[in-house]
């Protein structure tokens, strides 16, 4: 069974996320923010992580920037979520080591399909 | 008192001034010796011993007569402000330093003008000097009691005279550039004025208090005497006009006398000193005039019949008296008023006798092949022989023609030749057509009529008393007769020469003038001179000249006279003065005049133009074509004032574009990140029901309970959508002024009470104790009841969100003050940074603060809430005392306070 990482403020996309990655046979860990998420991957490996980028405290950038100093999370796959869709922002978030860069609003299916494919 | 005491004194005193001198000249930029006082009292060489002596003896015997000399002055000086000023501005920027100077360089430059200027000057003044030299020789006899020598080499005199001349040339002349101010000099001169007057006022003080019983007294006991009341009236219209005359020239004397020019506008270091000038040099006359008449009715009391030499009571009487004290200081104070008159005279004297008329006329040639430190060296020397020499020339007229003569006529046919001067120099000033062959007329023929009617008269009365040329005329011919000149019989020798001669001076100076004009160069001067103010800083563009010259050879000329350095130094500050470059080889007239301009001051205007004159070929224009380039130019200066004015208004203009530009790009930052943030806000919610609705659209099997979660989301979020909308249409209308206000009495308890209700289930659900402390009287304040509940739901709503999540806490306090109730709503939850505190306000401030949400829910609730009470006119803000949460405060209008 897969692992995922859903960083993400907002309740309700949080809930959405959860329930459709549990139906495809994920193990759903959740973080309200990236201070949150820092303090589950201490203890967790997740395949894959959901991060959004504008959250209270820290933000999603330098929660990732985190995430890449730490070399056993190495593998771990990361897929930004942000209503934030200028190029340069798409563009800051790849740069910063993300695997894909998805705006909202955004297809569940596509993202679960797009998730797959990383991990595999 | 013993000749061998009081020259000892005199040496003391000496020494003294040659400390002064000596002591200022290497302070000459300290406020001690520049500033407004002592140029003011530096004027006042002015009085001289004729006044400190001469002025009793004419009180004595002929009454009144003595004040035309200071009323003239004192009727003339407040014009200074305007007329002396421009006179200032002239020789500053022509480099002008003496009166012989500014006359000849204002009709063409003129050499043969300057050296007619610096005769007349040397003429009128070298026995003027001669008179402050007998007056120095006849008080130091009566002081020490001893009588003239008729040998030269025993008598005292001489050798104080040849100490003066000694101190002159040597400290005179220190500069080879006459236009040098000459501090040292000027400060002693205004020490020496300082001390004259005091003593002056002592001796006067003295008589009129302890050897009489105060003025009454004087006039009570010399009201007895013969011809007091004669002596004491103006006597009619005759004598009226003799005093009319008096005072004119001694008006002219004030501004043309060598001495007078020097102090008054060589060595003025800022215009601004002229204000001071104007009421304490005539204050200073004065105060030196309050004494004169007891002094001399005084001596005439005492010494009624004795035949004394009434010049000399002030001395006399504290003799009389046994006072040895005051006569030794009277007798320092005469000292001191002639030496400064004789040093001032014979050192501008002498700089007239260089630049104007050996230099031009004699070794200009051998000067232009010499090196500069010998020309340097030639020059100051010259002008300390010069010096010495006039003051040694004074000595012997004064031994040979003027033992016999009272000090106030020697001094008063002195002031009628050099007022021979004033209509060229006052031309020079206010009329463009004037011309150098009026002002040669003019000056001539005056001081011709000066020589038939004084100087003959005066020269045979001390040589052949036995003539009859006064009483009868020459060759018997009465209408010729040198006193009653064509018949005029009513007026005194020197009002009678004065009219006659700047009669004629005056009127053919104009008729020449209107009959002949000027050459090109005078009218170029007479442009610059008239019109100063108008060329002040750009003179040298005001000078008309064509023709061919090189800039290396100029320079060549220049570095004989100044030095290779100061040459290199000059060049520089003209080539940036008028923005030129370095590399231009040819001399336009800019260059010529500020090449003359830098010879000037060392050997003269009349030299400088013909050294600079010998290296460049000068083409002969047109006086039409002088005056349509000096038109040009003159418009130029008006259009190049107008072009930096609005130049300057432009830039002012382009900065303030700047800034309304810098404003609109703020603005548009603004915007951006406003838009950004709203699609942002408009984004979430869509996100989360674009999700509950695909979970909802994809699967048909979902459980009950599921689909009823997710059809709630869909819900509160499109509900959260709306809100948002809202706000942004509400924050819209404020920004653009269409939201109104619906002000009304309302009770501010009550409204909190209701705002608080309607969150009710909120706090029950965060388990929250919400604290108001109620007032025991109803508090009102005007407001618009529905904006006050969205203010206080807002808040609360951010309260109860950032309350502590347990035993959380909420405090409500109303406060009364006179003009103001505030409202103070308290969580004990997460403080706010300080930093953040006026941030909170600003919509979706977040943006600015890249990724990281702001604390406080979507970014336009505080931004609302702000406009709504400054458009009560309250104030809104944030408190936070460390560790105990958050307060937001704010205040609206006083109920009692406020328009009904």
């Amino acid at each position: 069974m897969k692992k995922i990482l859903i960083v993400d403020d907002e309740p309700n996309i949080v809930m959405s996320l959860e329930y459709t990655f549990k139906k495809n046979n994920f193990e759903v860990f959740i973080a309200r923010d990236g201070q949150e998420a820092l303090d589950i991957l201490k203890n967790q490996l997740p395949d894959i992580i959901i991060l959004d980028v504008m959250m209270p405290m820290v933000d999603g950038y330098s929660t990732l920037e985190q995430i890449k100093k730490e070399p056993r999370l190495e593998h771990c796959k990361v897929i930004f979520i942000s209503a934030k869709n200028k190029e340069k922002d798409i563009e800051k978030g790849l740069s910063l080591g993300a695997n894909l860069y998805v705006t909202k609003p955004f297809s569940l299916k596509k993202l679960v399909e797009q998730a797959q494919e990383l991990i595999n | 008192m013993s000749s061998l005491g009081l020259l000892l004194i005199l040496a003391i005193y000496l020494v003294m001034l040659f400390y002064i001198a000596h002591w200022s000249e290497k302070r000459s930029h300290s406020k001690w010796t520049n500033n407004p006082y002592i140029y003011s009292f530096s004027l006042a060489v002015y009085c001289t011993a004729w006044t400190y002596y001469g002025s009793i003896g004419l009180a004595a015997k002929s009454g009144l007569d003595y004040l035309p000399i200071y009323l003239g002055p004192i009727i003339i000086i407040p014009t200074w402000i305007i007329i002396l000023k421009r006179i200032i501005r002239i020789s500053r920027v022509n480099k002008i330093t003496s009166i012989a100077d500014f006359i000849s360089l204002r009709y063409g430059n003129s050499r043969s003008l300057g050296a007619l200027v610096t005769l007349i000057s040397i003429f009128g003044i070298v026995p003027y000097i001669a008179l402050q030299l007998k007056a120095i020789s006849d008080t130091f006899h009566i002081v020490t009691k001893t009588h003239a020598s008729s040998n030269i080499f025993t008598d005292n005199t001489t050798y104080i005279c040849i100490a003066l001349a000694l101190f002159a040339s040597y400290y005179g002349n220190k500069y080879v550039d006459a236009s040098e101010k000459r501090r040292g000099i000027v400060t002693a001169i205004a020490i020496e004025s300082i001390l004259k007057l005091v003593f002056f006022l002592i001796i006067g003080i003295y008589v009129t208090y302890f050897v009489f019983d105060g003025f009454e007294d004087i006039y009570t006991k010399a009201s007895v005497l013969e011809n007091f009341d004669k002596k004491n009236t103006i006597g009619g219209l005759t004598n009226g006009l003799n005093w009319f005359f008096l005072c004119l020239i001694s008006m002219f004397a004030i501004f043309i006398l060598p001495r007078q020019f020097h102090t008054a506008i060589v060595e003025n270091n800022q215009e601004k000193h002229i204000r001071t000038a104007i009421w304490l040099l005539p204050l200073y006359l004065l105060l030196f005039n309050i004494f004169v008449f007891p002094i001399a009715w005084g001596g005439n009391i005492l010494f009624e019949t004795q035949g004394l030499n009434s010049d000399t009571y002030s001395l006399l009487i504290p003799q009389h008296l046994n006072n040895n004290f005051l006569t030794v200081i009277v007798f320092l104070g005469g000292f001191s008023a002639a030496i400064s008159m004789i040093i001032v005279s014979s050192i501008t004297l002498a700089t007239m006798l260089s630049n104007n008329l050996l230099i031009p006329y004699g070794f200009i040639g051998s000067l232009e092949n010499t090196s500069q430190e010998k020309n340097t060296k030639r020059i100051v020397l010259s002008r300390k022989i010069g010096i010495f020499s006039l003051i040694i020339l004074a000595y012997i007229i004064y031994r040979v023609f003027v033992l016999d003569y009272t000090l106030v006529s020697i001094g008063l046919v002195s002031f009628v030749i050099i007022a021979q001067l004033a209509p060229a120099f006052f031309g020079a000033l206010f009329w463009k057509r004037g011309s150098k062959k009026g002002a040669v007329t003019g000056i001539i023929l005056g001081f011709l009529i000066c020589f038939y009617t004084l100087l003959i008269p005066y020269a045979l009365g001390t040589t052949n008393s036995a003539s009859t040329f006064v009483q009868k005329g020459p060759w018997g011919i009465a209408l010729l007769k040198p006193f009653q000149l064509f018949g005029l019989d009513y007026l005194d020798p020197i009002p009678q020469a004065v009219f006659w001669s700047l009669l004629v001076n005056f009127l053919s100076y104009l008729a020449v003038s209107v009959s002949f004009s000027g050459n090109y160069r005078e009218r170029n001067y007479a442009e610059m001179f008239v019109d100063i103010d108008e060329y002040i800083t750009n003179h040298e563009n005001a000078y008309v000249w064509k023709g061919t010259a090189n800039i290396s050879d100029i320079e060549k000329i220049l570095e004989r006279f100044l030095g290779i350095e100061r040459t290199k130094r000059a060049l520089t500050i003209f080539n940036l003065k008028y923005n030129i470059d370095k590399d231009n080889k040819i001399a336009d007239a800019r260059f010529i005049k500020f090449a003359e301009n830098l010879l000037t001051g060392h050997i003269g205007t009349a030299s400088a133009k013909i050294v600079i004159a010998s290296v460049t070929k000068e083409d002969k224009i047109s006086l039409p074509e002088v005056l349509r380039i000096l038109e040009e130019s003159k418009e130029n200066i008006v259009i190049n004032k107008k072009l930096t004015e609005s130049s300057n208004e432009l830039k002012k203009i382009s900065e303030q574009l700047q800034i309304a530009n810098q404003e609109l790009i703020n603005k548009d930052i603004q915007k951006d990140e406003f838009l950004d943030t709203v699609t942002h806000e408009l984004r979430t919610p869509i996100t989360a029901i674009r999700a509950a609705t695909e979970i909802l659209h994809d699967d048909e099997n979902i459980p009950a309970d599921v689909r009823q979660k997710f059809l709630q989301n869909i819900i509160s979020e499109s509900d959260r959508l709306n809100r948002l909308i809202d706000k942004i249409l509400d924050l819209e209308k404020f920004e653009t002024g269409k939201q109104k206000i619906y002000l009304s009495k309302n009770n501010i308890s009550k409204t909190i009470n209701n705002t608080l209700e309607s969150l009710q289930q909120l706090i029950i659900n965060k388990n929250i104790s919400v604290k108001f402390e109620k007032k025991s009287h109803e508090i009102k304040a005007f407001y618009d009841e529905e904006r006050i509940i969205q203010v206080l739901h807002n808040l609360f709503s951010n309260a109860i969100k950032f309350c502590a999540d347990t035993d959380g806490k909420i405090s409500v306090k109303i406060n009364e003050g006179s003009e103001f109730i505030s409202v103070r709503i308290h969580n004990n939850g997460k403080e706010i940074k300080p930093e953040e505190f006026e941030a909170i306000f600003d919509k979706f401030y977040q943006a600015r603060n890249q990724n990281v949400k702001k604390p406080i829910g979507s970014g336009l609730g505080l931004a609302i809430c702000k406009k709504i009470i400054e458009h009560h006119k309250g104030k809104i803000w944030v408190e936070s005392s460390s560790g105990n949460g958050t307060t937001i405060i704010f205040t609206l209008p006083n109920y009692n306070t406020t328009e009904k």
